[in-house]
């Protein structure tokens, strides 16, 4: 890229670029709906060919993680939310969407319907009460109300979530092309049409007028005050949207896994939705779907790599850390928070300045986000220290 | 009768511990404005290495318990301040990314336990006397329960006399009132808050070692379970006050308790309810300011 390019063809360039920018993403979503029929191998990053049963799995899981993390990045990324709660959703809509099969013997299309509603419910209940405090007050409550879930799962009340064994799919109430490992095929479009579809929903969201006051509310929540409009609901109306996602998300991670284990509904699932978003770059669609798939990819790699028997002859300080897949991952993310504000998006578009041609909507907005989640805060306790 | 005083000690006694894992992060928030998620494997380090220290010195003497005490101490105090020196510090005044920092501190380290002293509980074992029980009005009290209350009360009234007495302490008591101001006085506040994280480590450290003896073991998610309950006490206690998180911890472990006997086990679920009646009545807390 010389510098003494015409003015006109950088325009050109630009314009052609925003093109590839328009076309890359259908094109993305057909290469990988066609990825079940094709033999193509990535050894190192994925287990086997693309057509087995194993690899379209692992895929179709960092598909669904993605969309969750794209629930996220809408209370994070725009509303400026920090949610310690967010797995609740996810496990809530594994779970229920399980027991109203079992229990109430529907079949999966009314169930899912059941299932989105009691979601809806819930999440504006809990979320009027946790939206009473800001900041970090509020990643406690959230904290609180999925710690309660989880205990309850965990608890097994009438013996019906499955306790610490999980939920396994009532297989009869479900279609059988997405019952079986020979199916998986089935279940990886239904993933990737799910990741579509949260992506559309998520853009509209953020580009609709609650997405813009949210915005607005995290950039500067006394203003959006004064100009009349009322920050609290415009916070529920995110928190819901978000949260329905993640039962959506649920629902489709138990037909992936054919049941629901209490792990899902854990702090650890939301910590770890918290480590996929920053690590993509707060702010950043792109960037929330790219860390939830290196996140999923490199968990999966790590315990492969964990299992190695070279790992296992190494003397004792290499080989414990090197066997533990989370501890990997936390030192990465400790590395990225340190080193890298903005993510992986916030990267991207720092070496596309450095290289003179900043793409459209490229700019470190991650970086800078992360701020203004705070700055609400300071405002509430800078309130707060007066008395 | 004796259940209920037995309910009662049993309550002060995992209060005293909640207190002991909530006063150094109500400390912490309130100065720092960090929520520090890796509070609780600063408790867990101190939990592992006293029980290393005691197995060592041999866990039924007096001086392997005091040994794994100060060993505990010490672990919690030093994992604190590095934490603070190398992580935190070098993310002044941006308390989200600080926060994150933490988290995946927090993330780390449990593996790194795992690794280390492996997944299962390990089951401990103190001095006779621990053991056994002592008589109060007809209740068979468990006698770790009274070492946890007087190892807490001392460290409450530590930190009380620390905070008032001490030049220190009231550059930290300035602190978490108006920050600006002491910084406008030309007080270098960053070493109070190496300090707050050191004294928080420090309880921290003691807790995990008496929580091992609570539950009988030590486990390398002790701490983030303990930090759950630890969070739920500083938000009702009202974040910043360490009163509050006195008063709240003995509440909050009481409710749990007569609860869990009383109430079909719902303990962890009436600790919830109680948090969200008080954020709807008190958002700040029970001590909290009025925002």
């Amino acid at each position: 890229m010389s510098t003494s390019t015409p003015a006109s063809a950088t325009a050109y360039r630009g314009g052609a670029r925003a093109w590839v920018g328009r076309l890359a993403p259908p094109a993305l979503v057909l290469l990988l709906a066609c990825l079940p029929l094709l033999d193509l191998r990535l050894p190192g990053v994925l287990p086997g060919p693309t057509y087995t049963p194993g690899t379209l799995h692992l895929l179709a899981l960092a598909m669904v993680m993605a969309a969750l993390a794209l629930s996220y990045h809408l209370l994070l990324g725009v509303a400026g939310l920090l949610s310690f709660g967010h797995a609740l959703y996810f496990g809530l809509g594994a779970y229920l969407l399980g027991i109203v099969m079992s229990e109430l013997e529907l079949g999966l299309v009314p169930s899912v319907l059941v299932v989105l509603v009691a979601g809806v419910v819930i999440s504006l209940l809990l979320g009027a009460v946790s939206l009473r405090v800001t900041g970090i007050p509020f990643a406690m409550v959230t904290l609180a109300f999925a710690q309660a879930g989880s205990v309850l799962v965990r608890r097994d009340p009438g013996r019906v979530t499955g306790g610490e064994e999980g939920l396994r799919l009532p297989t009869e109430q479900v279609p059988d092309a997405l019952v079986g490992v020979a199916d998986t095929r089935n279940l990886y479009w239904l993933a990737l049409a799910a990741l579509v579809l949260a992506f559309l929903l998520v853009s509209w969201v953020q580009g609709s007028r609650a997405g813009h006051v949210a915005a607005a509310v995290r950039e500067n929540e006394l203003r959006v005050r004064v100009l009349g409009m009322r920050p609290f609901l415009v916070k529920l109306a995110i928190f819901v949207a978000a949260s329905v996602i993640a039962v959506g998300m649920g629902m489709v991670h138990l037909l992936l896994n054919s049941g629901a284990v209490p792990h899902i509904v854990s702090a650890e699932l939301t910590i770890s939705l918290l480590l996929m978003v920053v690590i993509g770059g707060v702010g950043s669609r792109w960037g929330a779907v790219a860390g939830a798939v290196l996140y999923v990819l490199l968990n999966q790699r790590l315990t492969v790599l964990a299992q190695a028997t070279w790992v296992h002859d190494l003397p004792a300080p290499l080989r414990i850390p090197l066997s533990e897949p989370m501890f990997v991952l936390g030192t990465l993310f400790v590395l990225v928070v340190l080193f890298l504000p903005g993510g992986l998006a916030g990267t991207v578009a720092r070496v596309r300045r450095w290289r003179g041609t900043a793409g459209p909507g490229g700019s470190t907005e991650g970086a800078d986000r992360l701020e203004d989640v705070d700055d609400e805060q300071q405002v509430a306790t800078a309130g707060g220290a007066r008395r | 009768m004796s259940t209920v005083v037995l309910l009662l000690f049993t309550g002060v006694g995992l209060g005293a511990i909640y207190f002991l894992v909530a006063s150094g992060l109500s400390l912490i928030y309130g100065l720092m404005h960090v929520l520090n998620f890796a509070h609780g494997v600063f408790l867990s380090l101190g939990a592992f290495l006293g029980f290393e220290v005691a197995s060592r010195l041999g866990a039924t003497t007096w001086t392997g318990f005091a040994a794994s005490l100060l060993v505990g101490a010490l672990a919690g105090a030093l994992f604190a301040a590095l934490t603070e020196r190398l992580l935190v510090q070098r993310l002044y005044e941006r308390h989200i990314e600080q926060v994150l920092v933490t988290v995946g501190l927090g993330l780390a380290a449990v593996a790194l336990f795992d690794g280390i002293w492996g997944t299962d509980p390990r089951f401990i074992s103190g001095p006779a006397w621990m053991g056994r029980t002592t008589s109060v009005l007809g209740a068979n009290v468990p006698n770790d329960r009274f070492v946890a209350i007087l190892v807490a009360g001392l460290v409450l009234l530590g930190m009380v006399l620390f905070l008032r007495r001490t030049r220190y302490g009231m550059i930290i008591r300035a602190g978490v009132e108006n920050r600006a101001m002491v910084t406008a006085l030309g007080i270098d506040v960053r070493t109070a808050f190496t300090l707050v994280f050191t004294i928080g480590g420090i309880a921290a450290g003691l807790g995990g070692v008496l929580a091992s003896h609570y539950f009988g073991y030590v486990s390398p998610l002790l701490g983030q379970t303990l930090l759950i309950f630890a969070f739920i006490v500083t938000v009702i206690g009202g974040l910043g006050s360490l009163t509050g998180a006195a008063i709240a911890s003995v509440v909050v472990a009481l409710l749990q308790q007569f609860a869990n006997y009383y109430l079909w086990g719902t303990g962890d679920l009436a600790v919830v309810v109680l948090l969200a009646v008080v954020l709807l009545t008190r958002p700040s807390g029970l001590m909290g300011r009025r925002a």
